[in-house]
């Protein structure tokens, strides 16, 4: 499903040069819960980053489902990950002028999608997050575990093969955040890819698979047997 | 990405700025509104001049004695006494034999008093033949003009100017009635309507005489004016022509006299206003210019705010090309807006001044206004690249980042 191969990210600061990523190898299969943990600085964003098509790799070879994806154009990566790519982000990043239709529409409405079709299903997506009530309402007028719930939706409404979370419950409260939590893993068993990025070894332990970066590596892949 | 969506989310977004749309909406407006209030202004005074011109009459040839092409008779005319040769009656009775030539109304004009009983009035004495009324386009109020007698007979009848009737006959019928124009007597034939200032003459305040009568009245054998009316436009250059040979071959070969066209005078003001609204009209755009720079100032901050929103819109998937489109269809609503906004007040005001001064026709021209709408959005949109240009290539990653 997801296949790197030596894959470096190195940036510039000053005159030198930092390997936030050096030389990660990872295969994951579609369908896989992984936790990736390591402390700040590590690269585990930069990997997610990278495994997201928002940022490319400075060496290396990343094949997604079937595609080899590195040294794509901005256009085709853009592609890639309004079709493939689902993001939950810590701090939500929903519009603040949409409603919670308005913001789960949007991938649709980028996508060219008929206006009709579109909120049907951005209202489907919005009742399988349990939000059906509420989804003319602002993010302002949502709490916490709503407005991640509203991004879930979000997230979900292309229909990705993997779903991408950087800390998903970092700004929450540990209800709403377990909320949160169990929605993904339904959707996750259900079959979508999740792969979440975490400080909190409670919320990393709940992963089927377990990746531990230090020092832009991945130096421990361990798989909890069920 | 349809374009209904494109439009939709650009103008959600200038709803969320308020203040800020409503400013940018403002600054775009007025220059729109400045250029088709300055063009109208100038193109009503255009309007005006030319107007009054023709009313003068239509294809209108005036006749005046002398030469206009040195100042009076010139040094040399001065030295040995030369003046120019008056224009007289045989002279315009002359005219009247040209094909080119329609109408032809001699002019005598002077000043007087006319009197009825004790009531006394100061007038203008205008001397000229029947077809006056035709060649000025005047309007009789009651009665009848001057016969159409030959232009040499003394006749004892006049016309009055609708002021001058009715201060001499506040409350009785004029027509028929005998007035005192300085020594002679004469029996009133009609009246003219009202009209104010029409053409080259006060109409309300003259006394109308056949031309004998006035040329005897002031002793004089010559003609103030000759108004020639040619059959037709074509044909002004023909006339023109005909009224030189014909006053030169009366004048031993002598080409004595000055024909004003009235379209001539009339081309020159038109092209003379021309310029000055063009003037005025680039004046006025350059405000529209420094709207656009207003425009790119402000999206420039706008997508400095929006940046976590354009990475967002980024990682949903949307394409650069997208993110430019949004932010130039910003743009381009404001400007568009703005422009239609400010085609509103400017045509409101035109239409303030209008019934304010009635007698001048304020109207921006078309090509004003399309022009202003259309420098409004061109720089709207030119003004708009730069940011939405900066918006569609912002690193996905950075943007994400920044809250």
């Amino acid at each position: 499903m997801i296949e790197l191969r030596g894959i470096c990210r190195d940036y510039a600061v000053g005159d030198q040069t930092v390997h936030a990523l050096d030389h990660v190898d990872l295969a994951i299969a579609s369908g896989e819960y992984i936790s990736l943990m390591g402390p700040s600085g590590s690269g585990k964003s930069t990997l997610l980053n990278i495994i997201g098509l928002l940022d490319r790799a400075t060496a290396g070879t990343y094949v997604l489902a079937g595609d080899d994806v590195s040294g794509l154009d901005d256009n085709a990566l853009a592609g890639h990950r309004q079709s493939k790519i689902g993001f939950i982000f810590q701090s939500f990043h929903l519009v603040a002028r949409l409603n919670a239709l308005e913001n789960v529409e949007l991938p649709l409405v980028l996508a060219g999608a008929d206006a009709k079709e579109r909120r049907a299903r951005a209202q489907r997506m919005l009742e399988s997050v349990g939000l059906g009530p509420r989804m003319h309402h602002r993010p302002d007028q949502l709490s916490g575990g709503e407005r991640q719930r509203v991004a879930i939706a979000r997230a979900i409404v292309m229909e990705p093969t993997v779903l991408l979370a950087d800390e998903p419950t970092g700004n929450l409260d540990t209800a709403s955040g377990g909320e949160v939590l169990r929605i993904i893993e339904q959707l996750n068993r259900d079959g979508i890819g999740l792969v979440v990025v975490t400080h909190d070894p409670e919320v990393g332990r709940r992963a089927a698979r377990h990746l531990k970066m230090r020092d832009g590596k991945v130096f421990s892949d361990d798989r909890r047997e069920s | 990405m349809k374009t209904a969506d494109t439009i939709r989310l650009s103008l959600q977004a200038l709803r969320r700025y308020p203040l800020r749309s409503t400013m940018l909406l403002l600054a775009i407006s007025i220059g729109v509104a400045a250029v088709v209030m300055l063009t109208a202004v100038a193109e009503g005074a255009r309007r005006y001049v030319t107007g009054e011109f023709a009313s003068l009459g239509t294809n209108l040839l005036i006749a005046l004695p002398g030469r206009s092409e040195t100042a009076g008779a010139g040094l040399q005319g001065m030295l040995i006494g030369e003046t120019a040769r008056d224009l007289t009656l045989e002279d315009v009775i002359a005219l009247t034999r040209s094909a080119n030539i329609a109408r032809v109304a001699p002019i005598v004009i002077g000043g007087g008093t006319a009197s009825w009983r004790s009531r006394e009035r100061d007038i203008t004495v205008l001397g000229t033949s029947a077809s006056l009324l035709e060649v000025q386009h005047w309007t009789l109020g009651r009665g009848r003009f001057l016969p159409d007698t030959d232009m040499d007979v003394l006749s004892p009848v006049c016309v009055l100017g609708g002021v001058v009737a009715e201060e001499l006959f506040p409350s009785r019928d004029p027509l028929g009635e005998w007035i005192r124009i300085g020594d002679a007597r004469c029996r009133v034939l009609g009246v003219l309507a009202q009209a104010g200032v029409t053409g080259a003459f006060n109409t309300d305040e003259v006394v109308v005489l056949p031309i004998a009568n006035v040329q005897q009245m002031f002793n004089t054998p010559g003609v103030f004016r000759i108004f020639v009316e040619a059959v037709s436009g074509e044909r002004i250059p023909e006339a023109r022509h005909d009224i030189i040979e014909t006053i030169k071959a009366r004048h031993q070969g002598e080409e004595d006299v000055t024909v004003i066209s009235q379209d001539a005078i009339i081309t020159t003001f038109n092209s003379i206003f021309g310029v000055i609204t063009a003037a005025l009209a680039a004046i006025a755009g350059i405000s529209l210019v420094v709207a656009g720079i207003l425009i790119m100032n402000v999206m420039l901050v706008a997508v400095s705010q929006r940046t976590s929103e354009i990475g967002l819109l980024k990682a949903i998937g949307a394409k650069n090309r997208q993110i430019l489109g949004l932010f130039l269809t910003e743009a381009a609503c404001l400007s568009v807006l703005g422009g239609i906004l400010g085609f509103l007040i400017g045509t409101f005001a035109a239409f303030v001044a209008r019934n304010l001064y009635p007698i001048i026709d304020f109207h921006a021209p078309e090509w004003a206004s399309a022009a202003a709408l259309g420098v409004a959005v061109a720089s709207g949109l030119v003004f708009g690249i730069l940011p939405a240009r900066r918006a569609a290539r912002l690193d996905p990653v950075l943007a994400l980042q920044k809250r």
